[in-house]
């Protein structure tokens, strides 16, 4: 039983990290259609970003902060200068595009920081918290307390601000929000400094626990991936409960089935929802079919 | 003798009955149009008969064989063909390959000859481009044989879909809105094109706007309004068939003058 | 009925075969030294994986992101069987690629239903289900360290990777033939339907053609390309690391493809030849690698849509009268 309790915290603090991958996947493609495949590199941005800046002699809250704002002008420049000028495009140009800008940012993180792992120190210290036999890292709390804050505020953005309808009535049906006078290009730029900003707060986040390093990004986009279309792609309550959900998976497959093949897991996961659960769990858009 | 029946047909997209409850019969050889007004499910009703929908209940037959579910290309091996009212050209292969992919059923196609281009497969895709370049000749478009087709004028392409589809040896055509978008000449010329493939002795379903197209053509019009069967008859008798005429002057106002205007 | 007459630069496959033979057979005389030879080798090899996956992306539309994963596993495959097994090179190249086929066509039958956004996550994923077994698998892989592999023999002739002058002949060989039979592909009623699927799934389907099938062969055909380059490789390089079954890989054969002009398969040669040559040449490219190829991904797609080669041939055409 304690074995369990272990190796579920470890799944609910990395599955709230996918989770908030996925919600970046679903704010972004909510705009705009379009997958975003450098969303994990969001969270690599992060997460180096803040070590290299704390190294550097800056206080944690600052690099934090710092971090998390070169995400998001990260994020808007990725908008800018490769996602508005190829409008229309088809859809394996928009998939080349973000592959390009994917590949391009881990290569970047490669040569501003370096090829190291990295980690950040614990927020509240490393005294583990005893619960059931098993033990919780604080760090972990902060994880999903963050990810949870993250919610929250998304929740009251989407249905309390003008803006954030705006984005719910774009996401709904572009023509008709442009109609309403909607500037459709200025939600597609916020979506990409929201999903940027959620990406580095999570990459902050985790990174004292997990680590980080250049070449972070892809495997978090794959989990946040499968984390998004196991909630239902478009559903922002699927990508919390998938992303959940694709932590515990995976955590347990490491546990109890093979710690070498945890990241098969989520590609697993993937192929599974994509032939037999299209719409996901909360019924997001249907998986494209021939 | 009846080469397509279409019985008790119903599709549903979500809460919205696109198809309630339709049955016709289309008799071979005949010329066969479904006319209604926008929405009324004409092109659903295409896709239901060419397998790109599943229908939610119903049948349909085609040559007294049952192919509800069954997938396109296998219902195009039947002789079951279409065009599309909105243009599906393959815009970056030239106007003979459009119409030789048409022809793919009835040539050789093995992966291992393809690639090392056996004297088989020279010989039969030769047959195949002669037999395109005639269709392209019988639908009047011999000078756009090399052009790609993403550089053809709008009208030509209307033609290169009927072309493609004939080049499938279709028993039964199926042609959404031929006309829509042509000129008066343009418009002229596919109703001929049309005739002449009834000629052929290949039956034809039409669905059309162009009132005057579809009144001197059809031997049998089907009258569709929110997905159900409004009238059917010969032209003469739709035209005085007051359900008819109260859906179209009723629903479309000045729109609905085509019914009895003449062409131009 | 006869046939308009072609212009020589525009059939390919007379004209074209011809100029790539030609310049392939003058090409050792420009090669002054060891060095270059190597490079050219490389070239082309990495052409040979990147005129099939280019029948992938850019004929047929359907892009895959795990595409090293199939050049990975010819290689292993080679590795294993003629170094570890002892099986002769011939064999275990066409054992690899044999199994590498049956591996696509049992992925790609449920994967290839998928489209768009989703084929190309689903493609990421099996690679890295891959590479990680490939990197997991100690005893048989040697793991992330790597492994030694035989060199390559032909019919009792053995062919040191330094033998350059030997190498640079197979390959020149089988680039023609690479080149060849793609080109037989793309002009047959197979390639047809593939380039219409691409243009319009909806109209090919009720045209009589099996979509999914022809997704799937063209998924094994390029499989095998990428899977037969990777075991020329691994011997010519007589050492393997998980390297080349990484997604960095993939993405260097799909910037290949895109660079080089999708849809043209003498592209997909000078695509190769710029990624490959580039490193030689620029001391500081291993560094600035991924930056470069994503840099000329996001170009290319902005400014460059048809690629180098069909771009360069526009413009020549354009001048002529």
């Amino acid at each position: 039983m304690a074995e369990f309790l272990q190796f579920f915290f470890s799944g609910i603090t990395v599955g709230a990290v996918y989770a908030m991958v996925a919600l970046g996947f679903t704010i972004i493609y909510n705009a705009s259609e379009v997958i975003n495949f450098a969303q994990g590199e969001f969270v690599m941005i992060g997460g180096m970003t803040s070590v290299f800046l704390l190294s550097a002699g800056l206080p944690l809250p600052l690099a934090i902060a710092l971090a998390v704002a070169i995400a998001v002008a990260v994020g808007i420049a990725l908008n800018v200068l490769a996602i508005e000028p190829a409008r229309g495009a088809s859809v394996v140009t928009l998939i080349i595009i973000t592959i390009g800008a994917s590949i391009l940012l881990r290569g970047l993180a490669q040569i501003v920081f370096d090829r190291q792992f990295h980690t950040l120190p614990a927020f509240s210290g490393e005294t583990p918290i005893t619960i059931g036999g098993a033990a919780l890292q604080p760090q972990a709390l902060w994880v999903l307390g963050g990810a949870l804050v993250v919610v929250l505020a998304l929740g009251w953005f989407f249905t309390r601000t003008l803006m954030g309808k705006a984005m719910r009535a774009t996401a709904h049906n572009r023509l008709a929000a442009q109609l309403a006078g909607i500037n459709v290009r200025f939600v597609l730029m916020l979506s990409f400094a929201l999903s940027a900003a959620i990406g580095a707060v999570a990459g902050v986040l985790v990174t004292p626990i997990t680590l980080t390093s250049y070449d972070a990004g892809a495997m978090l986009a794959l989990k946040g991936f499968a984390a998004a279309i196991l909630g239902g792609m478009g559903s922002a309550a699927g990508a919390v409960a998938g992303g959940l959900l694709v932590g515990i998976a995976e955590a347990m497959g490491a546990g109890y089935i093979s710690s070498d093949y945890k990241d098969a897991v989520a590609f697993v996961i993937i192929l599974l929802v994509l032939f037999f659960l299209p719409r996901g769990l909360f019924g997001g858009k249907s998986v494209e079919r021939v | 003798m009846t080469i397509l029946a279409v019985e008790d047909l119903c599709k549903d997209f979500g809460g919205v009955h696109a198809i309630q409850g339709l049955s016709f019969q289309v008799r071979a050889g005949s010329i066969h149009s479904i006319i209604g007004p926008n929405g009324a499910g004409k092109t659903t009703l295409f896709n239901l008969i060419t397998g790109l929908y599943a229908p939610s209940r119903g049948r349909i037959a085609f040559l007294d064989e049952p192919i509800a579910g069954q997938p396109p290309h296998r219902l195009a091996g039947m002789g079951l063909l279409r065009t599309f009212q909105n243009l599906q050209v393959f815009d970056t292969m030239t106007a003979t390959e459009n119409v030789m992919v048409g022809r793919h059923l009835h040539i050789l196609r093995g992966l291992v000859p393809s690639l090392l281009r056996l004297p088989g497969i020279v010989r039969s895709d030769r047959d195949a481009r002669e037999r395109s370049l005639q269709l392209l000749d019988f639908v009047g478009l011999s000078a756009y044989a090399d052009m790609p087709a993403g550089a053809m004028p709008y009208g030509a392409l209307k033609r290169l879909e009927i072309a493609r589809a004939l080049a499938g040896e279709p028993k039964l055509l199926l042609l959404d809105e031929p006309a829509a978008g042509c000129n008066a000449t343009e418009t002229k010329e596919i109703d001929t094109l049309i005739q002449r493939v009834a000629a052929a002795g290949i039956t034809v379903v039409l669905v059309e706007h162009d009132m005057s197209l579809v009144m001197g053509i059809s031997d049998h019009i089907l009258v569709l309004d929110y997905g159900r069967k409004l009238a059917e008859g010969t032209a003469a008798q739709i035209r005085a068939n007051p359900a008819v005429i109260e859906a179209y002057l009723g629903t479309e106002g000045a729109d609905a003058v085509p019914l009895a205007a003449d062409a131009g | 009925m006869p046939l308009p007459p072609r212009r020589w630069l525009d059939d390919p496959r007379r004209g074209g075969l011809a100029a790539l033979a030609l310049i392939l057979a003058m090409l050792p005389l420009v090669l002054s030294n060891r060095f270059h030879f190597d490079v050219a080798i490389h070239v082309g090899l990495a052409a040979i994986a990147v005129i099939g996956l280019n029948l992938l992306i850019g004929y047929a539309g359907q892009i895959s992101l795990g595409h090293a994963g199939f050049f990975g596993l010819g290689a292993y495959g080679s590795a294993v069987l003629s170094g570890t097994h002892g099986w002769p090179p011939l064999l275990a190249l066409l054992a690899s690629a044999l199994a590498v086929a049956t591996l696509a066509f049992l992925v790609g039958r449920p994967i290839l239903r998928l489209r768009g956004h989703y084929l190309a996550m689903a493609t990421l994923g099996m690679g890295l289900l891959i590479f990680m077994v490939i990197t997991n698998e100690r005893a048989i892989t040697g793991g992330p360290d790597g492994m030694s592999v035989p060199g390559l023999s032909l019919f009792g002739y053995a062919l040191g990777s330094r033998d350059k002058g030997a190498w640079y002949a197979l390959v020149a060989v089988l680039l023609l033939v690479a080149v060849w039979l793609a080109l037989n592909l793309i002009d047959s009623p197979v390639g047809r339907a593939l380039r219409a699927l691409h243009a319009s799934e909806v109209a090919a389907t009720v045209g009589g053609v099996d979509v999914a099938q022809h997704k799937l062969i063209v998924f094994v055909v390029s499989a095998v390309y990428a899977s037969v380059a990777g075991s020329l490789s691994a011997h010519y390089g007589g050492f393997i690391t998980p390297d080349a079954v990484g997604f960095l890989h993939s993405i260097e054969l799909v910037t290949m493809v895109v660079l080089g002009g999708m849809a043209s398969t003498y592209g997909a040669i000078v695509g190769a030849a710029v990624l490959v040559a580039l490193p030689q040449f620029l001391t500081a490219f291993h560094d600035y690698e991924p930056v470069l190829l994503g840099a000329i991904l996001i170009a290319c797609m902005i400014f460059l849509r048809r690629g180098l080669l069909p771009g360069v041939l526009d413009l020549v055409r354009a001048r002529r009268p």
